[in-house]
């Protein structure tokens, strides 16, 4: 027993120094099959239309020219761009607040029946959009903001209430109440607890669940395909998938437009990736 | 009772000024008001529409809320159509292939990235990276890797493995991908001996070859959401965890299949329950990336009811499609919420 154990240490530590190697190479050959589709985005979308072709797809472009599909992809999707932002930027603002104000009264101001409201407002994050695209049509009809960008922005932060509430609700209960009991003390009501003391206190749960709503909101393609009929007024992701079945377009247009709709996302993502992952495990509800 | 310094009395005080208020719990429920009834109206309402649509008769752009005779006729009629059946099989094979694939790579790359070694940070990035792109430009980049024409089967040829092959006497490596309107491992012939019925059915129960490609394109999206949350879980085991299993004379291999992944049982279910709604839900992604396939080979409910709704104007049918769609996602999601619930209690 005792020799064994003695004689255990030496090639145990060798497997390990070996087991290691072998873990870095199998996550760097993973790492190159992950940004493979990414390399193909922006390789392609680098050429210019003498040079794409679907031979030379995995070739990297020879010369950087001023011709390249990002020019061509630029000029067709600007417009969309600025559709995006216009709808995105006040959608997460509005979603957030509103979230913050819910999640604040669900985590400290329990009343009977308050769970059960708030696990019927939370199955609105899971319900398929479908089901309620042919009534959301017709109401925003009704309402006058069909096909516009302040509808999108009405439709995105509506279904945007139940994920925001709950990330700031789960935030909310992790605050101690005491804190609030000395704002009370002092004579705070209800409101001016959130004010004075909660709200300064959840810078962190803004910027997560900004970033969520941001991703979410940019990303989204059934509420503008479905709510948007004109091309002119249609966020990004609509008019890339136009872009992508325009067979007149070279495809290099294509790529940069690709990487152009995921641009902003994928900024947010690189700078902020640390409270990108706490939504991520905010928002699998019991995270 | 001395009010002065008794702490519950001091909190009581405001009591006298809230005379003139509303009670907190009246405040509260005022401020919930709003989201409450834009969700009740937006969620609730809404799918009630919907659900009367699909049970009534309108099929053309007029509008004709009458209730169509007899009452479920558009859903019998809906599970008649070779159409709906292949979308049925296909969410059902996509569901099966994508949460395999996903929570397969997703738990090894959390159990790779584990040994905290140098540079884990970047590579945790890399994958998860493509979690924060659209499904729309996933869609648009896979469709062109999984053409036939280029992408993947052009680097088979660069790479030299047809030429490997032919030396060996064998077909080059060539598949349809997305194209492929082969339909495998058919078992309609095995349910007819157990289900009575089946020789109604108008498609070939089996695989879609075409639907591979797409699991794998949402698994290239998803994998790392999953890595993501099963980090989060692994970060709550602490090392004394896996000591003790160490000096019990696990290897590292056992460390995980006997104690670190049996821990994560939580964080599984969860990452399932998400998947799978997902894949119920998939729209944007198949139909960019391959749009109804040949012969339906990747067409998806969620693409039947956009179709149904946006195009073909047959409201009845496009409404009682997304009504399954809910129904399937309810099936999966409400058992989840109340767990939720009850464990909040």
């Amino acid at each position: 027993m005792t020799t064994a154990t003695l004689s255990q240490p030496k090639p145990r530590r060798r497997q390990r120094h070996w087991g290691t190697y072998a873990v870095w190479i199998v996550m760097f050959l993973m790492a190159i099959v992950f940004l493979m589709p990414v390399y193909v985005m922006v390789a392609n979308g680098l050429k210019d239309a003498q040079s794409v072709s679907l031979q030379r797809m995995w070739i990297p472009p020879a010369q950087l020219s001023t011709d390249n599909g990002f020019a061509g992809a630029w000029a067709r999707l600007q417009p969309n761009m600025m559709n995006s932002l216009l709808m995105v930027i006040p959608a997460t603002i509005l979603s957030s607040f509103i979230g913050a104000i819910n999640g604040y009264l669900f985590a400290k101001w329990k009343f009977r029946g308050s769970d059960i409201v708030f696990t019927l407002m939370l199955f609105g994050f899971f319900i398929p959009y479908q089901s309620i695209l042919l009534p959301l049509v017709r109401t925003l009809q009704i309402l006058g903001v069909y096909g516009t960008i302040p509808g999108l922005i009405l439709v995105h932060v509506i279904y945007g209430i139940p994920i925001t509430t709950l990330i700031f609700r789960n935030y909310f209960a992790g605050v101690p109440t005491e804190l609030m009991d000395a704002a009370r003390v002092d004579g705070a009501g209800l409101i001016t607890t959130f004010t004075r003391v909660m709200l300064p206190l959840s810078i962190p749960a803004f910027v997560v669940v900004g970033i969520f709503q941001f991703t979410n909101i940019w990303n989204d393609f059934l509420f503008g395909v479905t709510v948007v009929p004109n091309p002119a007024a249609q966020p990004v992701t609509i008019a890339l998938n136009n872009l992508s079945g325009t067979f007149s377009v070279e495809w290099n247009v294509v790529m940069a437009g690709a990487v152009l709709a995921a641009l902003p996302t994928a900024i947010i993502y690189i700078l902020l990736g640390r409270f990108f992952i706490r939504g991520i495990l905010a928002g699998s509800v019991k995270g | 009772m001395t009010a002065t310094t008794d702490p519950a009395a001091l909190r009581a005080r405001p009591l006298d000024r809230r005379r003139w208020h509303l009670s907190e719990q009246a405040q509260t429920i005022l401020l919930l008001l709003p989201s409450i009834l834009a969700l009740a109206v937006f969620i609730y309402v809404f799918i009630s529409f919907t659900f009367w649509v699909s049970l009534s008769n309108w099929r053309t752009l007029k509008i004709d809320l009458t209730l169509r005779e007899p009452l479920f006729a558009t859903y019998v009629e809906m599970f008649a159509m070779a159409r709906w059946q292949a979308d049925l099989r296909n969410t059902f094979v996509f569901t099966i292939f994508f949460i395999a694939f996903a929570v397969t790579l997703g738990l090894t790359l959390a159990i790779l990235l584990d040994r905290h070694l140098a540079g884990h940070n970047v590579f945790r990035n890399i994958f998860l990276f493509p979690y924060a792109l659209s499904f729309v430009v996933t869609g648009v980049v896979w469709r062109w890797i999984f053409n036939p024409e280029t992408g993947l089967n052009l680097l088979f040829e660069v790479l030299g493995i047809n030429y490997l092959l032919a030396q060996a006497g064998m077909a080059p490596l060539k598949p349809g991908w997305i194209t492929d309107p082969t339909v495998v491992a058919e078992v309609n012939g095995i349910l007819a001996a157990v289900l009575p019925g089946v020789d109604a059915w108008q498609v070939k129960w089996g695989i879609p070859l075409a639907m591979i490609p797409v699991a794998i394109a949402a698994t290239w999206q998803l994998s790392g959401f999953v890595m993501a949350l099963y980090v989060g879980g692994m970060a709550t085991i602490s090392d004394e965890v896996r000591e003790a299993a160490r000096i019990d004379g696990a290897s590292e291999f056992q460390v995980y299949r006997k104690v670190i992944i049996p821990m994560l049982r939580p964080v599984t279910i969860s990452v399932v329950v998400i998947l799978l709604h997902v894949s119920l839900k998939i729209f944007d992604l198949v139909y960019t990336m391959a749009g109804v396939g040949p012969g339906f080979a990747t067409d998806v409910p969620a693409i039947f009811v956009f179709e149904q709704m946006f195009k073909a104007t047959r409201y009845n049918l496009g409404s009682a499609a997304a009504i399954i769609m809910l129904v399937l996602v309810a099936l999966v999601i409400v058992p989840y919420l109340a767990s939720t619930l009850r464990e909040d209690s």
